[in-house]
């Protein structure tokens, strides 16, 4: 396995990341103005999950880590999602 | 069994590190003390839930109230279950014999967090005693069953927060374990020791690592959001607020029933470790066990609906996971054949510890068939909730990782504490306590079949001889456990020496001291061969 050297994000990119996810917790808020019927589960969670990626890329450095460790968390995000979506699944069709 | 004498090197149990006595223990960092901890403590709680088990067995001998009324039944059931469950089989054999004996078996020191280790105990311990307490403080013993359904849950006037919340705690524990273990494995393997150079036991327990890491924290919340509903009258689960109580009863399965692999798991990995040292020969099917450990970890995440057939989930659903039920039972009918193969014109050595081990094949393929009639929708609806399921599950659990308990620790205890245990008397008890198993458990199914449901304290005439025949078995098996917990606690000072391979064992640990040392190896083993050559006779 590579060892991954030290990486330090600019300043001005970590603020990026920052006003992205304040922005996108106000589009969550906003979002709740819209009626998506059966869908308004999944777009909350849609905003959630770019959020969460975001966070796990930039600010925890999942973008400077090795090949194995970015499939294990895409694993895992995959799992949580396919687990959320049978939940739901079973709502759409009762 | 050979009489050598004292050992010379300073062991584990002698090594007290910077702090003596009891806080030698509490504050070790060494996982083979931590081990040890785990060990100690479980068995305690082992045998307070096993008495609780037999009190109810007792109220059940005849019909009628006999020693307790149904409230109380209600009370022992749950504190009976929260216990095996969540402070018993669930950490049970990963936080005992992973935690002893991973680092061993594969060539490393420790774990790689042995501080958090320590916590993961304390945490433990924590959680364990809030479990105690629920039964004393407030408005009484909880009285939902260990599965803490709602709506009942939200409105029982006993004490279930208190339940919660150490189900919640105990949750936390399980996680951190997970966590080093994946680390450990991943990071500090001998040099050589390639993933597929890896003894079993690890690969099962690095199988049951990534379960609890990824479903615990989503009981951890599930329980958080009973607390709040109670508490603060958010309404995520009663319908009259909004909420919808079948939304509970996925979040409990989509982790209890993986749950049921972070249990089952590991006890495959140590009988998976005893059937090629007891035959002398390499385990038949090494990768096809390994990955199935890993395909049974990940198809376990998608079944938990099979729980809920009978609850009102959409058909598709119940297709679904009645489907994938089956699907799951194949990697697990793997191992089975495997371990069979394993044997198959080997030279076998039926000692205690095989014993065990060929039990838990048979009682684990009896909860397995069982767990198929469950699985399938149309029996499902006639045996859901009835003493089948009860059954099921004691074959299961009990027998399954129960008794690879018992072999797991019959098995490695001359390495643990470097003395062997009376072999006549473990083999006395062995007969004691799988004819009592099969006693006790076994009638549930019939009268399961025929109507009895689960959970009841009292029951309609045409049950009483099931029941009693029951309560009969579990008078015995209670005295197989007795003599055997006696003969090894006598053992652990009394025993003759062992040496430092009793079995012929071929996997690390066997290749140092017993006990070991703090520091396992002097030097770190170079792997070269594949983990199960064992020498022909004569070479
Ligand atoms: C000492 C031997 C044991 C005896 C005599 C015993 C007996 C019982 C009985 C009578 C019940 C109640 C069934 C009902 O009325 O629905 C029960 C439930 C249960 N037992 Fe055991 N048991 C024993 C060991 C175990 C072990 C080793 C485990 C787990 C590893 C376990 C896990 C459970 C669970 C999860 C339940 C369900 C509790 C609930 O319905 O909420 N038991 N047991
Ligand atoms: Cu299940």
């Amino acid at each position: 396995m590579e060892k991954p050297g030290h990486h330090i994000l600019s300043y001005n990119s970590l603020l990026g990341v920052l006003v992205a996810l304040l922005s996108l917790t106000a589009l969550s808020v906003w979002i709740t103005n819209f009626n998506f019927g059966t869908l308004s589960v999944g777009v909350a969670l849609l905003v959630a999950a770019i959020k969460g990626a975001t966070v796990l890329t930039y600010f925890m450095h999942l973008k400077f880590e090795s090949r194995i460790l970015k499939l294990m968390v895409g694993g895992v995000f995959l799992l949580f999602a396919l687990v959320i979506i049978i939940t739901f699944i079973d709502y759409l069709l009762r | 069994m050979d009489q050598t004498n004292k050992y010379t090197h300073t062991s584990y149990l002698e090594n007290e590190g910077r702090f003596k006595g009891i806080l030698s223990w509490l504050l070790s960092t060494d996982h083979k003390r931590i081990g040890l901890l785990y060990m100690n403590t479980i068995i305690v709680f082992f045998l307070v839930a096993a008495v609780l088990g037999l009190l109810m067995r007792i109220e059940k001998m005849a019909p009628g109230a006999d020693i307790m009324d149904a409230q109380t039944y209600n009370g022992v059931f749950t504190i009976h279950g929260i216990i095996m469950i969540f402070i018993i089989v669930i950490p049970g054999l990963a936080a005992v014999f992973g935690n002893f004996f991973l680092p061993i078996m594969i060539g490393a020191k420790d774990v790689a967090f042995p501080k958090l280790n320590l916590l993961s105990w304390y945490i433990y311990v924590i959680g364990a005693i809030m479990g105690v307490l629920s039964q004393f403080v407030g408005g009484g013993a909880p009285d939902t069953g260990w599965t803490f359904y709602v709506p009942y849950s939200a409105e029982s006037a006993t004490n279930v927060l208190f339940a919660l919340t150490a189900a919640f705690i105990l949750g936390f524990s399980s996680i951190l374990t997970g966590l080093n273990f994946i680390v450990t494995i991943h990071r500090m393997r001998a040099p050589g020791m390639g993933w597929f150079k890896m003894p079993l036991f690890p690969w099962s327990l690095y199988a049951t690592a990534w379960i609890q890491v990824l479903a615990t924290p989503i009981i951890g919340i599930t329980l958080l959001l009973v607390i709040a509903e109670r508490t603060l009258n958010i309404g995520f689960f009663d319908p009259a607020l909004g909420g919808d109580p079948l939304l509970f009863q996925h979040l409990f399965w989509i982790y209890s029933h993986p749950a049921v692999y972070v249990m089952i798991l590991p006890a495959m990995g140590v009988v998976t470790e005893i059937f090629p040292t007891f035959s002398q020969k390499p385990v038949f099917g090494y990768t096809a066990i390994a990955i199935s450990s890993l395909a049974i970890a990940l198809v376990g995440y998608f079944v938990w609906g099979h729980h809920m057939f009978t609850s009102g989930i959409s058909y598709w659903s119940r297709w679904f996971f009645s489907f994938l039920t089956f699907i799951v039972a194949v990697p697990s009918a793997i191992k089975v054949f495997n371990w069979v193969s394993t044997m198959y014109g080997g030279s076998i050595d039926l000692k205690p510890p095989l014993l065990y081990a060929i039990s838990f094949i048979f009682l684990f393929m009896i909860g397995g068939f069982t767990g198929l009639a469950l699985g399938s929708l149309a029996t499902n609806v006639h045996l859901h909730d009835t003493s089948f399921v009860v059954a099921h599950f004691h074959y299961i659990i009990f027998g399954g990782m129960g008794f690879a308990f018992f072999a797991g620790i019959h098995y490695w205890f001359p390495k643990m504490y470097g003395r062997m245990y009376n072999i006549k008397l473990a083999n006395i008890a062995w007969g004691i306590l799988f004819v009592g198993f099969n006693v006790l458990y076994f009638p549930l199914f019939i009268i399961g079949l025929q109507g009895m449901p689960r959970r009841y304290f009292d029951y309609l005439p045409q049950f009483e001889t099931g029941h009693f025949v029951s309560s009969i078995g579990a008078f015995i098996l209670f005295a197989g456990l007795i003599l055997m917990l006696y003969n090894l606690v006598r053992s652990r000072r009394k025993g003759p020496w062992a040496t430092a391979n009793p079995w012929k064992g071929v996997t690390l640990e066997w290749q140092i001291e017993s006990p070991p040392t703090h520091e396992n190896f002097e030097t770190i083993p170079e792997i070269k061969h594949p983990p199960y050559l064992f020498k022909k006779e004569n070479d």
